[in-house]
């Protein structure tokens, strides 16, 4: 069953930018792309950890800060020769409001403990 | 006299150094040298150039040297006497003597080449200060000086090709400008009123306003020019008005010489006046009842008066002649008569969404007149069967398509250039043919545009047909040879960083949507690589206008540290010149202790780095440096980083000049400004160079003498040193001459090129020109260096530190813990 809890505002992110979201499985970037179109990932490139909130968003992407590799925020790939995917989270806008299911990070968060 | 050259070598005195008569003498030296000896008058103080050029000098595109086209050597290598300054105030015909500054100078040949005055409308206020014409180097610096006040106004009169051309230059320059014209549409000698209003429109999109069917009534002010009145009513302030309505012919030494003169000298078929020891060129003269005001024409003459001199067989044939606006970004050409009548038909093609307008005046299926705005490729094909007449009724249906669309070619501009006929006009101000430019690629080896220029002359007067002579040398040097070997900035679009930052200035765009929107774009906002490189283009060509895009910098470069492997960032505050005390050192020991930072380390820039600062913890690290008068020291920018030095004078047996108080103060000028990669300096004070100034961005070797300035340095990923930039007396000198410099690459480069790659690519000599010969041009990048730091030199720390983009310092929300608590 789904939770959605708010975790903040439109005009919390600017345009074409991300801000984060601490979790129990670290870090979530939460983007804001020139459409206004909201997009939640987790904030930790698949090649050596870049933190992806810091990078420069274009379209429904977003290029590393680290080493460039660009990833779609829809799908979590890696675009072009890069290979790799970072994990998607479900948002759901409610006017001006931006809410996050918390079940689906207490379920990863659950799924990661029982894999220790 | 028993010396036969002496008694075969005549004296020619030349009236007028301008571009007629620098071609004839040209030919004339090349045909017959040491014929003649030759004296040069000319009115300006200075040599030929090339008149047409002044109107991207004027732009800021060009410099005067680059228009430059016969320097002191020329003259010297061709024993030519220059009396440049020199105004020739009569012709005795009778003693055969001109007569200047009251000195006389016999001849046995005289040519008079005196151009042509620009006219000036006979109103009240006509002679007040800051009323000019556009015709030479004078008026242009006269014109550069005005658009250094900011905000200033002109009032352009005329608005026809250089009316035109001096507003949009003015415009570019930052002048808010207004253009006055008389009749309904723009350019109504070349235009017909759709092609006008395109025009008007465009002209308008670039923020000028244009007023047709402007009478003047007067120009006003008190002392100085105030406003322009015009007969309706309306009044314009100005600070300067540019009177562009026309020129006359030059004739009043041919006037009181009693030579015939009508509306122009008038001269034979070989360019012979009145008097048959007197030639006449250029736009002083009058032919067959007509006067001409394009280059192409006068070029003509000047060759066949070279040929009279030396009694070869030559004659004069009138010429049509095209017209193409030399205004970047706007592609329009006419040629011919394109007036509605019975016996004319007209083929017509409109694109509004693409703003392509092309007309073709038809008559007894041949074409008459061709007005194309937009997209101009084939304007040399129309006029080359203009010219000649060619019957078109075969290809009447397709004709205005171009000549790509005829015999099923592809639509391939190198396709249209290898159709045409060798005799196909390419290059109309030198009257150069495709097939003169394709013999001296083969007969002479030639391989670059350059080459092309020097031998051919083809490109090297206006420069509008460069690209179909690039389209020839495609053909004839087959792959060897790309024209198109731009670098696209990214897959985003197809143009290189050169054609970007033209065109930012060029069409005024001061938005990165706008100049995706206009530039066509082909991704709905961009990537990691062209928003960055864009938002720096905008930030230095309009300091004041530009609103910064936080969203299109580098993480650095938002928050004001450097990024490292594990997402902490480093800190490095500004210590000038490597210069710290007691005091900086323990304010840093202090924030080490209080935010538990994992790792200090002396840079190879001679300061300090704070290393694993927390992101959340930066805004308070930076407070507590700022308290003890800290500021950022931009290590993560692309802009000035550090200027080291060496302890020079103050301390050093060796030292010759106080490096360390130099480099302190360049680092205090010039920190905050923002460049296309990032500069770094440095001040040694003898050539020992413990700084070594001898492999940065600028460098500067403090010798006995002065300041030695080095720059195109390089000790990253290339290792290079220092080209020498020169010598001089003064600090202050030695400080104009490196923020010039600086200023310069910042309008130049492309995103991410350090300086040497840039100076390589420009050319070192190029530099030194503009910025240690050119007094005014430096003096003009200095201002404008000066003017971009009113914007820049903002310490970004304090201001994130009163609250500026706080979101970036802080998690939005937190999810989940409690329930995982659970
Ligand atoms: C801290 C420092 C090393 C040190 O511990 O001494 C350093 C550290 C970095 N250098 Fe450097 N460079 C440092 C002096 C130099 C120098 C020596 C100098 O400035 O005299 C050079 C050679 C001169 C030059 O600039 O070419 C140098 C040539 C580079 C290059 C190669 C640039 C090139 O065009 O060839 C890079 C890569 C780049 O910029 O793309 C680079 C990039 C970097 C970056 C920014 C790598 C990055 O993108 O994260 C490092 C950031 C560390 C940080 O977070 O602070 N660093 N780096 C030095 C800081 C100087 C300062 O006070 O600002
Ligand atoms: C801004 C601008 C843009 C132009 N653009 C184009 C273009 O795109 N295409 C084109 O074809 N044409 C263009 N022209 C026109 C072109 O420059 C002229 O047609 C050409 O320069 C005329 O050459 P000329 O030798 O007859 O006269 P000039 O080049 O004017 O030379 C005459 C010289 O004689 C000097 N002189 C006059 N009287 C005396 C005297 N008594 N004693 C000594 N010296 C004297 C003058 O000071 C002047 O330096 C442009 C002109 C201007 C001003
Ligand atoms: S040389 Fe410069 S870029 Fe390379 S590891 Fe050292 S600090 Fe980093
Ligand atoms: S860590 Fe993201 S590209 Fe290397």
């Amino acid at each position: 069953m789904s939770d959605w809890v708010e975790i903040g505002r439109l005009s919390d992110i600017p345009q074409r930018g991300a801000r984060c979201v601490d979790t129990p499985i670290g870090r979530i970037a939460v983007f804001r792309t020139a459409a206004d179109e909201v997009y939640a990932i987790e904030d930790r490139c698949p090649h050596k950890g870049g933190p992806l909130s810091q990078g420069i968003v274009h379209g429904a992407q977003v290029t590393c800060p680290l080493h460039n590799w660009v990833f779609s925020l829809e799908t979590g790939f890696a675009q072009g020769a890069d290979e790799g995917a970072v994990r998607t989270f479900a948002l759901k806008r409610d006017g001006e409001r931006i809410l996050m299911d918390a079940s689906a990070i207490l379920a990863a968060a659950a799924a990661r403990i029982a894999a220790e | 006299m028993n010396n036969g050259l002496t008694d075969m070598t005549q004296k020619l005195v030349v009236v007028g150094a301008g571009m007629a008569s620098g071609r004839a003498l040209e030919h004339l030296f090349e045909a017959a040298p040491g014929a003649f000896e030759v004296t040069l008058f000319g009115a300006e103080p200075r040599g030929n150039y090339n008149r047409i050029m002044l109107s991207p000098v004027l732009a800021g595109e060009k410099s005067y040297g680059d228009i430059v086209t016969h320097d002191a050597a020329w003259y010297a290598e061709n024993g030519v006497a220059c009396r440049f300054g020199e105004t020739v105030t009569k012709i005795d015909r009778k003693r055969k003597v001109v007569v200047s500054k009251g000195s006389e100078t016999p001849y046995d040949k005289l040519l008079i080449a005196t151009g042509s005055a620009p006219f000036i409308i006979p109103v009240a206020g006509k002679d007040l200060p800051g009323v000019m014409a556009f015709r030479d180097l004078d008026d242009v610096n006269a014109m550069v000086e005005a658009a250094r006040k900011p905000g200033a106004k002109a009032v352009v009169i005329g608005g026809g090709l250089l009316g035109l051309e001096a507003a949009a230059a003015l415009k570019l320059r930052g002048m808010d400008v207004t253009v006055l014209h008389l009749m309904g549409h723009l350019m109504e000698r070349q235009l017909d009123p759709a092609a006008g209003y395109l025009l008007k429109k465009e002209l308008e999109g670039r923020g000028i306003k244009v007023h047709v069917k402007a009478q003047t009534k007067a120009i006003l002010g008190d002392g100085r020019v105030e406003a322009v009145a015009l007969e309706d009513g309306t009044i314009y302030p100005a600070d300067i008005v540019v009177m562009a309505v026309g020129i006359r012919p030059e004739t009043r030494i041919a006037v009181d010489a009693g030579l015939y003169v009508e509306r122009g000298i008038v001269v034979s078929d070989q360019m012979v006046t009145s008097d048959p020891d007197i030639l006449a060129v250029g736009e002083c003269v009058e032919h067959e009842n007509v006067c001409y005001g394009l280059v192409a024409p006068l070029y003509d003459m000047a060759r066949v008066a070279a040929k009279t001199l030396i009694k070869e067989d030559a004659a004069f044939r009138p010429v049509e002649t095209a017209t193409q606006l030399k205004v970047t970004g706007i592609n329009l050409y006419s040629a011919g008569d394109f007036a509605d009548g019975d016996d004319r038909e007209e083929i017509v093609l409109r694109d509004a969404s693409a703003g392509v307008y092309k007309r073709l005046v038809l008559k007894q299926n041949r074409i008459v007149g061709a007005v194309m705005y937009g997209e101009t490729s084939d304007g040399a094909w129309f006029f080359d069967m203009l010219r000649k007449g060619t019957d078109i009724a075969e290809m009447r249906e397709t004709l205005i398509f171009g000549q790509a669309y005829q015999g099923g070619s592809p639509l391939d501009p190198t396709a249209a250039v290898a159709a045409l006929p060798d005799d196909a006009e390419i290059c109309g101000c030198n009257g150069v043919c495709k097939g003169k430019i394709v013999s001296a690629i083969t007969s002479k080896g030639l391989t670059s545009l350059d080459d092309v220029r020097a031998h051919t002359k083809a490109s090297a007067s206006c420069g509008s047909c460069t690209g179909l002579v690039e389209q020839v040398m495609k053909l004839t040097l087959g792959d060897s040879y790309n024209p198109a070997a731009v670098q696209p900035m990214c897959t985003c679009t197809d143009l290189g960083h050169d054609d970007v930052r033209r065109l930012i200035k060029a069409k005024g765009l001061k938005t990165i949507p706008a100049v995706m929107q206009e530039l066509e774009w082909k991704t709905s906002c961009g990537c990691a690589k062209c928003r960055p490189a864009l938002n720096y283009y905008l930030v230095c060509d309009w300091p004041d206008e530009y609103a910064d895009d936080y969203q299109s910098r580098f993480i650095n470069e938002r928050v004001h540290a450097n990024i490292q492997k594990d997402g902490t960032y480093s800190v490095v505050p500004r210590m000038w010149g490597g210069v710290t005390n007691a005091a900086e050192l323990r304010a840093i020991a202090d924030v080490v202790d209080k935010f538990n930072i994992p790792a200090v380390k002396v840079t190879g820039g001679q300061r300090i780095d704070m290393l694993g600062v927390k992101k959340e913890d930066l805004p308070e690290v930076w407070a507590d440096l700022g308290k003890a008068g800290f500021v950022s020291g931009h290590a993560y920018a692309k802009g000035l980083r550090t200027v080291k030095t060496c302890v020079g004078s103050d301390w050093c047996r060796f030292g010759t000049q106080d490096s360390t108080g130099l480099g302190i103060r360049i680092e205090k000028f010039m920190w905050g400004s923002w460049t296309p990669a990032k500069v770094k300096m440095a001040v040694s004070g003898c050539p020992r160079n413990c700084a070594e100034a001898t492999c940065k961005d600028v460098g500067v070797i403090c010798v006995d003498s002065g300041f030695e300035i080095h720059f195109a340095g390089a000790a990253g990923l290339d290792i290079k040193g220092t080209e020498k930039l020169g010598l001089v007396a003064s600090e202050e000198e030695a400080l104009e001459v490196i923020v010039a410099l600086t200023q310069m690459y910042r309008e130049q480069a492309r995103y991410l090129e350090r300086i040497y790659k840039w100076a390589k690519r420009i050319g070192y000599d190029e530099i030194r020109r503009q910025i240690l010969d050119d007094k005014d041009r430096r003096k003009a990048y200095f201002d404008r260096f000066v003017f971009s730091q009113k914007f820049a030199q903002v310490d970004p720390w304090s201001e994130r530190v009163s609250g500026k983009d706080k979101h970036e310092f802080k998690p939005m929300a937190s999810v989940g813990f409690a329930e995982a608590a659970e």
